[in-house]
């Protein structure tokens, strides 16, 4: 597998590097450990930090910034931060109003964060988590560690950094993160595999002809391998269960948000949020908002991700606020 | 002969478990890599080769104090879901023995216990599951009912009964972490959680026998 690397091992380390470099003006990288901060911040606002396995870009690290993230832990390709990364990034997010840790929901990210919130709050900052776990292709979830926190994640970070832009408390901001996991649901597809750094070769291997449903942003099993067939069709697999367990009411508006797994262009990302929008509004939904690109990907990973989130005037509002960060921006 | 173990006891417990970790790191991966990410052995090798360099630079005083360089730097170094379940075991398990310089058959068997009791805490899984609870828990009440008989007897009995934990693991479906998401296909795979749980009890066993004092 051809990679655009110089060392396995610093794939992490010399992209945040080039990504410091490249956005000087909105985040700064502190190493050993590493971690990412928003340049200008403001006092008394609650801090909002997210983290988790690098090789989703441009989450996390791409959304610090004004309306979003105050800090960002990236873990190694895959794998959680530890608690020794993300203590500092939280007491370099806090200006007195405490911080909202946004979880996506894998055993490792869970048991770091709630150990470094821990000893966070035993130092004197408080600490909310809020966990992301909008995945449907996890079917028993009562029996596995849950369903997986996947392209909600983006939405939460969005909406509850501009609740926090405005001034809400701890609190509040938490609760409306909750509130944005409460309504989104994800299912993504992949048409063939990534490959981490420094394994070398491909996490799973797929047919030429063959297409994984339900995968998960590491390459983690779905709910079913079937032959490839037309973007339609495999669109209308990926909503008919976010759907069902969404039970969004007709009329409702909802934010469509189609997302790349990093390795399939955006035109076929279009094609697949045109025949969204036609099965969103056959239901009767009226899609209000949309997000279409690469935002929360797994490597080079082919394939793509659905989510949509129901909406209400006020998660409306915040969705449209300002937002300034790398890979965000928008109103300002 | 005084029924006890002290702090060269637990220094040369971590350092005998930094050793069987990386004699075993690459059977450890291969246990991950068919039911979960494949890096557990990976993992804890880093860790406790970075432990194995703090106890080079600077000697802890008691046990408890071992026990917490253990907690820290596994937390901190080890990653996934295994660096604060083994960092809190550790960190449990220092809190449980205290500042002492020495510690009885009770003293360890309340650590075990402790250990556990944390793991649990933390991970939230239950016996079954397919997680290192399945090695420790058996440890623990091995260790309990072995009370009587002195220090060597309870980590023997520990380090025996997780062994066969591990392997009781086999059957399971697993309930948490990622190889739960396999469900019927996470049978007849060994939980690489509770094989490193039981070579590390091992290891506490292996330095009682040349420790006990």
């Amino acid at each position: 597998m051809k990679k655009l690397i110089n060392d396995p091992q610093a794939v992490v380390e010399e992209s945040m590097d080039g990504f410091g470099l490249a956005h000087a003006d909105l985040v700064s990288i502190h190493r050993d450990p590493l971690f990412v901060t928003r340049r200008t911040g403001r006092e008394g606002k609650v801090g909002l930090l997210s983290g988790g396995g690098s090789g989703h870009d441009p989450l996390h690290a791409g959304y610090v910034g004004h309306g979003m993230l105050d800090a960002a832990v990236p873990g190694p390709v895959f794998t959680s931060p530890t608690p020794d990364a993300i203590i500092p990034a939280t007491q370099a997010a806090d200006s007195g109003a405490g911080v909202v840790h946004i979880v996506k929901n894998y055993t490792g990210d869970v048991l770091n964060f709630e150990t470094a919130a821990e000893m966070c709050q035993a130092e004197g900052i408080e600490v909310r988590t809020v966990l992301v776990n909008d995945d449907v292709a996890v079917e028993d979830s009562l029996y596995t560690a849950g369903r997986r926190g996947v392209g909600g994640t983006v939405l939460v970070e969005k909406i509850a950094g501009a609740a926090a832009e405005r001034g809400d408390g701890l609190d509040d901001v938490a609760a409306i993160g909750n509130r944005v996991n409460d309504n989104v649901r994800s299912m993504g597809v992949a048409l063939g595999a990534c490959t981490v750094p420094h394994a070398g070769v491909p996490s799973f291997e797929l047919a030429d002809d063959e297409i994984e449903i339900g995968i998960g942003i590491h390459g983690e099993p779905g709910r079913h391998r079937i032959p490839l067939e037309p973007a339609d069709g495999i669109t209308d697999r990926l909503l008919e269960p976010i759907l069902a367990d969404l039970q969004p009411v007709a009329g409702e508006e909802v934010l469509l948000f189609v997302n790349g797994m990093g390795g399939t262009p955006s035109s076929e990302l279009y094609i697949v949020f045109r025949r969204a929008v036609q099965v969103l509004q056959d239901a009767g939904l009226v899609v209000s908002r949309s997000l279409v690109g690469n935002y929360i990907t797994a490597l080079d990973m082919q394939g793509c991700s659905i989510s949509v989130l129901r909406l209400d005037g006020e998660l409306t509002e915040l969705w449209d606020a300002p937002v300034v960060t790398p890979a965000l921006r928008w109103g300002k | 002969m005084a029924d006890t173990l002290g702090t060269d006891w637990a220094i040369d417990w971590l350092r005998r478990s930094a050793a069987t970790v990386a004699d075993h790191r690459v059977e450890l991966g291969e246990l991950d890599r068919a039911i979960g990410d494949g890096d557990h052995g990976e993992n804890l090798d880093r860790g406790f080769r970075a432990l194995m360099a703090k106890l080079d630079a600077e000697a802890p005083p008691t046990p408890g104090s071992a026990f917490k360089m253990a907690a820290m730097t596994l937390m901190s170094t080890v990653g996934g879901a295994a660096g604060p379940l083994c960092g809190t075991a550790y960190l449990r398990a220092a809190s449980a023995v205290g500042e002492v310089d020495i510690l009885d058959a009770g003293a360890l068997v309340a650590a075990l216990t402790s250990a556990r009791d944390g793991v649990v805490a933390r991970g939230k899984a239950a016996p079954g599951d397919k997680t290192m609870i399945d090695a420790w828990t058996p440890a623990v009440d091995a260790a309990a009912a072995a009370q009587g008989q002195g220090v060597l007897a309870v980590l023997e009995a520990a380090a025996t009964a997780a062994e066969a934990g591990a392997v009781d693991t086999d059957p399971l479906i697993a309930h948490k972490g990622r190889a739960s998401y396999l469900g019927e296909r996470a049978v007849g795979h060994r939980d690489p959680g509770a094989a490193s749980s039981a070579l590390i009890l091992r290891a506490a066993a292996d330095a009682a026998a040349r420790n006990a004092t």
